[in-house]
């Protein structure tokens, strides 16, 4: 557990950088964070984490297939949105953890 | 008399036929179990058929064997429940009706989800391994194959056993090396997971494992489509993998009728409470086994331990007492490695598995996180216990809650 300072406030973070707490979260830390990896946020990546903070509340398992078929972006837009690791990206940007839908 | 009424008579439905059956009076209660197919798969047997170890008729028994008599049984598809009327449609357009209602459909492999798996080489040069089908046609290849590139792919999470993929691939690296042509193939594994498993230890060590085992890992990798002309697997973002033979772990979808029952999420999983598996629309409907959507293993140990708690819970619905037994997503899992080894995991939702001994602390027998022949020996008599003792119900020497004594939190 590590705490971090970003777009003006602390936020606890885990090993991997994903935040511990999600009403912690907000758009600023959101664009921060992405900004670390080289990914301007849009309001298209807006939504995407905006779904993501809803499922996970509502204690859903997420997968790429699932935000694929959330309306909001197919997979194949997804990966156009946060290259190289969706929703290990868009996860850790929308402040909630990991996801691990198959353990 | 009070109906109950279990939906699929597979590895769930039928652990609870047996033990409510036991438990209740049968003058005041009428027990059912509709399933559509009447034979019984032992589906951890199916992992050993392409490799010889197992035939078909090693994992097949009809499901009536196990089935208490005096419970009834319909051998008919459902079509649907209805919740708000306490009632299920079956295909043949009977109704069924019942005060509870246990839901124990499984999940099914779907690779009609996944663009052109089901193509030309569909069991030429692409084969799963988790139906009978699959195996045997892949036990039929293997005995002829010369070597080449063998790739195996998992399309999408969740799916049944997740270490399944894990022993496939050091089956093969072990049958191909007894079979003298191990340095004509070359394995790779590859998962849309970011390593060789979910959590942080386990995947150290089974990581490890694939390595000694010179098996290639490809992470990060999401399925879209296969082109059987030119035979590469494609993904999302644009990567391709050549393959001569694939063998897939489809995508997993729950049963279609819970679809059409308006219980599921996306991918038919039902709706449940992760702990007390009452499903969250109705509260005389429960759920038992890879059929919810709790966050666990799709296994059957887990359907064992969650059989206890669920038996439970239902003597307390029963009694109108509060659900007080609590689920804590257990799952227990051989991880066989070739060579007459294996490894053992054992864990729950909130514990990741963790290196130790099992069930004794210290003593074992079985060594947690560890690739050893004992762990072996415990997976080959594990098909007796199950036919014998786990599908009929019988009382096993092991908690259904995880217990930390034994384990420790690294790898020595």
């Amino acid at each position: 557990m590590a705490q971090k300072t970003i777009a003006g406030q602390t936020i606890e973070v885990n090993d991997e950088g994903y935040m511990v707490d999600a009403s912690q979260w907000n758009r600023e830390i959101a664009a921060e964070l992405a900004k670390e990896d080289g990914i301007e946020l849009t309001e298209k990546h807006y939504e995407v984490l905006e779904f993501l903070r809803k499922s996970n509340e509502k204690g859903e398992t997420l997968t790429i297939r699932r935000v694929g078929k959330s309306g909001i972006v197919d997979i194949k837009g997804l990966y156009g949105l946060f290259p190289g690791g969706p929703l290990k990206f868009s996860s850790r940007f929308a402040g909630i953890p990991k996801p691990a839908s198959c353990v | 008399m009070k109906k109950i009424l279990i939906l699929g008579g597979g590895t769930a439905g039928t652990m609870m036929g047996n033990k409510l059956y036991k438990a209740l009076d049968h003058q005041e209660w009428e027990i059912t179990i509709v399933d559509q197919h009447k034979t019984h798969y032992y589906q951890p047997g199916f992992l050993f058929i392409p490799f010889g170890i197992y035939n078909k008729s090693d994992v097949i028994k009809p499901k009536g064997d196990f089935f208490p008599s005096g419970v009834k049984v319909i051998y008919q598809e459902i079509d649907r429940v209805e919740g708000d009327h306490n009632k299920v449609l079956l295909m043949d357009g009977s109704t069924l009706n019942y005060d509870y209602l246990i839901i124990a459909t499984g999940t099914q492999t779907r690779p009609d989800e996944t663009p052109g798996l089901q193509g030309e080489q569909w069991y030429k040069s692409i084969f799963d391994f988790y139906t009978i089908e699959g195996a045997v046609a892949l036990q039929q290849f293997f005995k002829t194959w010369e070597g080449g590139k063998l790739v195996l792919c998992i399309a999408e999470l969740p799916f049944k056993c997740p270490v399944a993929p894990i022993e496939f691939v050091c089956l093969a690296e072990a049958y191909f090396t007894e079979k003298g042509i191990r340095d004509k193939v070359d394995i790779t594994f590859v998962t849309p997971l970011a390593g060789a498993f979910t959590k942080p230890i386990a995947t150290k060590m089974l990581s490890q494992l694939l390595e000694e085992k010179n098996i290639n890992v490809v992470p990060d990798f999401y399925l879209e489509s296969v082109d059987n002309e030119k035979k590469v697997l494609k993904s999302y973002d644009e990567q391709e993998i050549p393959f001569d033979v694939l063998t897939i772990v489809p995508v997993n979808m729950g049963s279609e009728m819970i679809e059409r029952s308006g219980l599921g999420d996306d991918m038919n999983y039902v709706e449940t409470d992760k702990e007390t598996l009452q499903s969250k629309k109705f509260e005389n409907i429960f759920v038992l086994g890879d059929a919810g959507n709790l966050p666990t293993s799709k296994a059957g140990s887990v359907a064992h331990f969650a059989s206890e708690i669920l038996f439970e819970n239902m003597m307390n619905a029963f009694e109108n007492r509060p659900l007080t037994a609590k689920f804590d997503g257990h799952a227990n899992c051989y991880i066989e490695t070739g060579y007459g080894k294996g490894a053992l995991i054992d864990f729950n939702y909130d514990t990741e598995p963790l290196p130790g001994t099992f069930p004794l602390p210290g003593i074992g027998p079985f060594g947690l996180l560890r690739n050893t022949k004992i762990n072996h020996y415990g997976k080959m008599i594990f098909r007796w216990i199950y036919w014998h003792i786990l599908l009929r119900g019988k009382e096993m020497p092991i908690e259904a809650h995880m217990t930390m004594a034994g384990k420790k939190n690294s790898i020595d």
